[in-house]
């Protein structure tokens, strides 16, 4: 679809990369708003360089292997958190005309694949590291992330049903006439608290939870291998909100302005909206969220399906 | 819940120390009695005798009598015992009823020898376990059948008693430190946690447990404070807090500094409560210096304290939600507490530590336009705390993580030594500003906020209750705050005045003197006691009739509270743990000393 598959190859990543080191900043600065101080506001203009010189201070610093940790695991654990989100994007239907994998017929499924790969990194990084502060979040995160994964996909195929696809493609060009957001609203809500866990933020970052863990699964990490987590975490959340704007919000549809500008805007607001949350809500407890994922959103999000299948087999049928 | 003051709810027979101790005071065990200045009763009994008397005091007392304090005097070279038992150490229990109007009693037991012995009683009330604990550590008195009879300040490789009169005092008296690469593995060693030592097992029927060392750094422990902690997955089974970390040999110093230089060490005793520390200081050195304080500086430092109380429950509001991650309110807390700071400073020039409180009054009058300053801030804050109301008291994931977590009983509170909010969370209206008013708390309208749970959202509800209070009390000074002096004219304070000292010779010398030995205290035994930002903090000083105290005892609230944590955290996730630890409101410096 791309007209220069290897240079879109090459590009999204940096850019992705760049989105998400940019992300540090904003979501500093944002939470500096809310909070009545500034947040980093000397390094370049409004302090948008800060970003930069933390990556620079990340990349020069020693490169330390604890003499404990499990060397091979504990180097490869960053490396699959970074590349799993960084493959997500391949897919994702950024306007009518980009994406690097094209439109895969089963892009959906390929995200909740390269996604499910991603708790790997972390449980991977808990085991690895040796440590009981990394074992007890690694435990956290496996548990977590896996629940969440399971009606994360159910939460999503209300969506599929709906446009009949697994194509990203297909899913956005289904929404032309309304917004997913609108019959899917369920499906959104379930996918949103499911995308969270995920992404393990606040309120549901417990398997890094620094008043308990000191810094969970990553404990032991520093240098650029912690910067790689810490990337990844900014991609994720640029990812899910991408997959919110693609699912539920039209994808690149709007009027006047170019699809990518209504992209970027819309995936801008869902990413906001994931800082303001992190600004507002305490964290909840491991069994509150195990609770509230199998006893609460699992049941929703099986009604979402149920309801859905419903509604199209009496529209077929009449 | 309900917030207002009714009294001693969940604390029955109000009065019943009275009777077991004139019960006592006819049976033969008393060795002597003694009345101090500060009108608390002394009796004396012999080693053997105490713990049948304690044992039938508590039956007495029922579930309203306190173990208030246990501690050691070296008597050894005290000139001024007039007529006291022969003793080369007294042990000290300090028992106080939550009566209508606090009763209190201390019992002193004399001990002989070089190394004494006398029988524990942490079987009878839990929390004097660590009491016994830190005299065995600081005194070397022995107390037999306490259960883990160890070490609790000092590291476990100390080697020396050091609130004896023998041991040095200060730095310059020893030859220079050093530590060799051995004797630093030695200490590290040391420092190792052995779960057989207090009788843990390594694993159950069917898991091995994990030993989680919390703390000395960790980002939740406020301060350093380490707990180890014995888990299976992540509930805990059970948890070992060990203190000591920020210990600084504060009543030693007690002992070398002269009693007006030693005001600016207890501000950083609570390092959060500034001025509150030298409340009960201050008050102690005048009891027994027999010095009356003005009405007009008994009003400013009631209104410090007050502005004190609020900085320091703002902290502890900021950061218990912050414990449990909510990342903002801190930040708004913090910005509050500046401003309760900017008020402190254009009163006193200083900020956390003010040292403000002089014996005898306060350092300076009030500046002109201070009211205004406290007037717009108590205009405004009212309006903030019902903001974070809605943000942290009615958020619902802040109420799941608070309610019914880490509940006592009124009974547990009292038998652990707990007061403050965290005794007047479990239901009883308790607080010293109402039972024992000193100062000029008695001419001020307050409620007592209460819960009735005891768990951590009741203590949090309680603390910010207070602040509503405090605020309250703070309009009241300043809307009727007296004209007159802000220091008592008595020739003890410090430091003395100097109008006519360039003018005649006697007054010179006294100057001089006074100021560079500083004032000469009568011999005995004084305590005071307020209500401070955590609970009960006393001073209790004994003078030789010296420049500087023969002993200077501080009772703080964070060194009992904190003793509760394993009997709360048995079977809570480590999550809940930190809930607690953030509830209980406590600061190292204030357990340590």
């Amino acid at each position: 679809m791309t007209p220069l598959p290897l240079l879109s190859i090459l590009l999204t990543p940096l850019i992705i990369l760049a989105l998400a080191t940019l992300l540090t900043w904003v979501e500093r600065r944002l939470l500096g708003l809310w909070q009545d101080r500034y947040g980093p506001n000397r390094v370049g203009p409004g302090g948008l360089f800060q970003a930069v010189a933390d990556g620079i201070k990340l990349l020069f610093k020693q490169d330390w292997i604890p003499p404990f940790a499990d060397r091979g695991v504990f180097v490869l654990a960053p490396v699959i958190g970074m590349m799993t989100v960084l493959m997500s994007f391949a897919v994702i239907p950024v306007t009518a005309l980009s994406g690097i994998a094209g439109n895969l017929n089963v892009g959906l499924l390929f995200v909740l694949a390269m996604m499910g790969l991603g708790v790997y990194a972390v449980v991977l990084a808990g085991w690895a590291s040796n440590s009981k502060y990394a074992l007890l979040g690694g435990m956290r995160a496996a548990a977590q992330m896996i629940s969440y994964e399971v009606f994360m996909g159910i939460s999503l195929l209300g969506v599929v049903m709906t446009a009949g696809s697994f194509s990203l493609y297909d899913i956005v060009t289904a929404q032309t006439r309304m917004w997913f957001v609108i019959p899917q609203c369920v499906g959104l809500i379930v996918f949103l608290l499911a995308g969270i866990a995920e992404t393990h933020r606040l309120p549901f970052d417990l398997p890094e939870g620094e008043n308990e863990l000191g810094a969970g699964f990553h404990t032991e990490y520093s240098g650029m291998k912690f910067g790689m987590f810490f990337i990844a975490e900014y991609a994720g959340i640029v990812l899910i909100s991408a997959l919110v704007t693609t699912l539920w919000l039209g994808g690149w549809q709007g009027p006047v302005l170019p699809g990518i500008v209504w992209f970027a805007l819309k995936t801008g607001a869902v990413v906001v909206l994931f800082i303001l949350l992190r600004a507002a809500l305490p964290r909840l407890r491991y069994d509150q969220l195990m609770a509230l994922g199998w006893k609460v959103l699992l049941p929703l999000s099986l009604l979402n399906v149920t309801a859905t299948g419903t509604v199209l087999m009496l529209r077929s049928a009449g | 819940m309900t917030l207002t003051a009714t009294v001693s709810a969940g604390l029955t027979r109000p009065d019943a120390l009275t009777g077991a101790v004139s019960d006592l005071c006819h049976s033969p065990v008393i060795l002597a009695s003694q009345q101090e200045r500060d009108g608390v009763r002394v009796l004396w009994i012999a080693a053997s005798d105490l713990r049948p008397a304690l044992a039938r005091l508590k039956e007495q007392g029922a579930d309203a009598l306190m173990l208030f304090d246990v501690t050691a005097i070296d008597e050894r070279g005290r000139l001024h015992r007039n007529g006291q038992p022969e003793a080369s150490f007294t042990v000290v229990y300090h028992l106080m009823s939550l009566a209508a109007r606090a009763d209190e009693i201390r019992i002193k037991v004399p001990l002989t020898g070089d190394a004494p012995e006398l029988p524990g009683i942490s079987d009878l009330w839990p929390n004097a376990n660590w009491y016994e604990r830190e005299i065995w550590d600081l005194f070397g008195i022995r107390f037999t059948g306490h259960p883990f009879l160890r070490r609790i300040l000092t590291p476990p490789t100390w080697t020396d008693h050091p609130l004896r009169k023998d041991h040095h005092a200060r730095a310059t008296e020893m030859p220079p430190y050093s530590l060799t690469e051995d004797q630093e593995q030695h200490e590290q060693e040391a420092l190792h946690f052995d779960p057989s030592l207090w009788g843990m097992k390594r694993h159950s029927d069917h898991s091995d447990f994990m030993f989680l060392n919390l703390g000395p750094n960790h980002p939740s422990v406020h301060g350093v404070f380490r707990i180890i902690l014995q888990l299976e997955g992540e509930r805990i089974v059970d948890a070992v807090p060990d203190i000591g970390f920020h210990h600084r040999g504060a009543e030693k110093m007690g002992e070398r500094q002269s009693w007006h230089t030693y005001i600016p060490y207890t501000d950083r005793v609570d390092y959060l409560g500034g001025v509150m520390n030298n409340f009960p200081y201050v008050m102690a050195v005048e009891t027994l210096a027999g010095i009356t304080v003005p009405p007009r500086a008994q009003m400013i430092r009631v209104m410090l304290a007050e502005l004190f109380r609020i900085a320091s429950h703002l902290v502890f509001y900021g950061t218990m939600a912050q414990d449990v991650g909510q990342l903002s309110p801190v930040f708004y807390m913090f910005t509050d507490r500046e401003r309760v700071f900017g008020i402190i400073e254009a009163i006193c020039g200083f900020r956390m530590h003010p040292a403000w409180f002089r014996i005898g009054g306060v350092a300076m009058d009030l500046p002109a336009g201070w009211d205004g300053l406290i007037r717009a801030f108590l205009d405004d804050l009212p309006k903030r705390l019902d903001e974070y109301d809605a943000m942290v008291m009615r958020n619902p994931f802040f109420r799941a993580r608070t309610k019914g977590i880490g509940a006592y009983t009124a009974a547990e509170a009292v038998e652990w030594g707990v007061t403050g909010p965290g005794l007047r969370a479990c239901g009883p209206a308790w607080d010293y500003r109402r039972h024992a008013p000193y100062a000029c708390y008695d001419q001020l309208e307050f409620d007592i906020p209460t819960g009735t749970n005891g768990d951590c959202y009741d203590r949090i509800a309680v603390h910010v209750e207070e602040i509503r209070q405090s605020l309250r009390i703070i309009r009241q000074c300043v809307d009727n705050m007296p004209a007159g002096p802000v220091k008592a004219d008595h020739p003890l304070t410090a430091p003395p005045p100097k109008a006519r000292t360039m003018q005649d010779i006697e007054t010179l010398i006294h100057h001089f003197l006074s100021v560079s030995w500083g004032p000469v205290i009568p011999p005995g035994e004084a305590r005071a006691c307020v209500e401070a930002t955590k609970g009960l903090n006393s001073y209790t000083l004994i003078s030789d009739g010296g420049t500087t105290s023969w002993r200077t005892r501080i009772r703080t609230p964070s060194f009992a509270h904190l003793q509760m944590i394993p009997l709360l955290s048995r079977g809570v996730m480590i999550a809940d743990l930190i809930a607690i630890i953030g509830s209980i409101d406590f600061v190292m410096a204030d357990v340590d000393r």
